[in-house]
């Protein structure tokens, strides 16, 4: 493996890798945050247990993604976690997506069909993308890509099992999965988009091309349906925009209003 | 005195039975004239305790050996943390505390089994994957019914 000081003294290198790197911590910054306000509210208490401890580990994926771009010189964690606008944000539109009407104080009619289609397919991407980052030519990366498998192993077999439990049983389960999973497919390329720079990211070895990593996901989410006897055509698409290139949604401003809370106030406050 | 028997006095703050030599969190520890540097592997990446960990790691040394100077903490990621690191004391520990320990053996499928650490009964039916703490787990004891908590096993399986 090249020295990593060699790989990011190549302006090109280093540009896509801190590009893809602020997808990744994004992404998981947003999801664990959409995860967390589940907390009281999911169907019983052994998956309030569950998806919150998910929910955790995941924030702790965005804090090392995160650090690895502090280490590149793009600021310290913590403001780049809370400090950032909608504008700037790399995180694909599926994850800011609200959890359903309602607010999290004030009558959450979250849709739960919405939350397990959302994080099964989110976390069946983030596998992928964790395999590939494994063997990438950024060696940090690398390592951290092999810690977080390891923890996402027990959480696509949580999201799996809510998945394709409720999508098996036919009638009211079933008919509202498929509609939550064809609104999630609706935004789905957006997470398998690898931004502005896919073709330096591949070229580099630092990931997987995008081609490749859609046709993983399609074909490992089309196998699932199919060994599942789930009637259901899979077609992806990004209908609300690119978060990759910073497109987003008014729910990311209300999101990132409500994490940022206590930063704006006191951006050097420890907590 | 020995830098390790220092870190013996560190518990994990939400086992205080077993401490983070024992839990295999220790990987890297160079002691140079009067500064030290140790290098500790994560269990879980998002575990709140680990700031703690730190700074009581600092406390530790400064407190137990007056001569060093420089103390330099660090979290690393390779080799990444695994279940099989906890010792045999480790596991000892565990049980005090009423975790059953990791399975020694993981099977390539993932599937893995634990024996109740009250009645040591084969007995046990698994509740919820996700426990307490992020390396934890639910299971239930059907034989002395009691319900119990197990490390749960990470590997690079």
């Amino acid at each position: 493996m090249t020295d990593t000081t060699d790989l990011l003294s190549n302006p090109s290198y280093k540009k896509a890798l801190i590009d893809l790197l602020y997808q990744l911590a994004d992404d998981d910054f947003m999801v664990a945050y959409r995860g967390s306000e589940w907390l009281g509210l999911a169907p019983h208490i052994e998956e309030d247990v569950a998806f919150s401890s998910i929910s955790q580990d995941t924030m702790g994926h965005a804090t090392m993604f995160y650090e690895l771009l502090e280490q590149l010189g793009e600021g310290k964690a913590n403001d780049l976690a809370h400090g950032r606008t909608a504008a700037e944000r790399k995180n694909a539109i599926l994850v800011e997506e609200v959890n359903g009407p309602g607010h999290y104080l004030k009558e959450p009619h979250y849709d739960w069909a919405f939350a397990v289609a959302r994080h099964y397919c989110y976390t069946l991407a983030k596998k992928l993308k964790m395999a590939s980052l494994q063997q990438s030519s950024y060696e940090p990366l690398a390592h951290i890509a092999v810690k977080v498998n390891m923890e996402l192993h027990y959480h696509l077999m949580h999201w799996q099992t809510w998945f394709t439990q409720l999508t098996s049983i036919p009638g009211e389960p079933q008919e509202r999965m498929l509609a939550a999973f064809q609104l999630v497919c609706d935004e789905m390329q957006g997470v398998l988009h690898l931004g502005t720079y896919g073709k330096e990211l591949a070229e580099n070895g630092i990931i997987i091309s995008e081609d490749e990593l859609s046709e993983a996901w399609l074909a490992d989410m089309k196998l699932l349906l199919q060994n599942h006897r789930i009637p259901n055509k899979v077609a992806i698409k990004m209908k609300s925009g690119n978060g990759r290139i910073g497109e987003h949604t008014e729910d990311l401003v209300s999101a990132l209003n409500t994490l940022s809370e206590v930063y704006q106030q006191d951006p050097t406050a420890a907590w | 005195m020995n830098v390790y028997e220092v870190l013996r006095n560190v518990k994990d703050p939400e086992i205080d039975t077993v401490n983070i030599i024992d839990l295999g969190m220790v990987e890297h520890v160079e002691v140079k004239d009067r500064s030290i540097s140790i290098s500790l592997l994560p269990t879980f990446m998002g575990c709140p305790a680990l700031e703690i960990i730190q700074k009581n790691v600092e406390s530790e040394i400064r407190s137990s050996l007056g001569e060093i100077e420089d103390i330099h903490v660090q979290f690393i990621y390779h080799p990444p943390w695994t279940s099989d690191r906890i010792s045999e004391q480790g596991h000892v520990q565990l049980r005090e505390f009423g975790i059953a320990p990791p399975p020694e053996k993981m099977v390539s499928t993932g599937e893995w089994h634990v024996n109740c650490p009250y009645c040591g009964s084969t007995y046990t039916t698994l509740d919820n994957i996700f426990g307490p703490t992020a390396c934890r787990s639910i299971l239930y004891c059907k034989a002395c019914k009691n319900p119990f908590e197990a490390m749960k096993p990470v590997s690079t399986l």
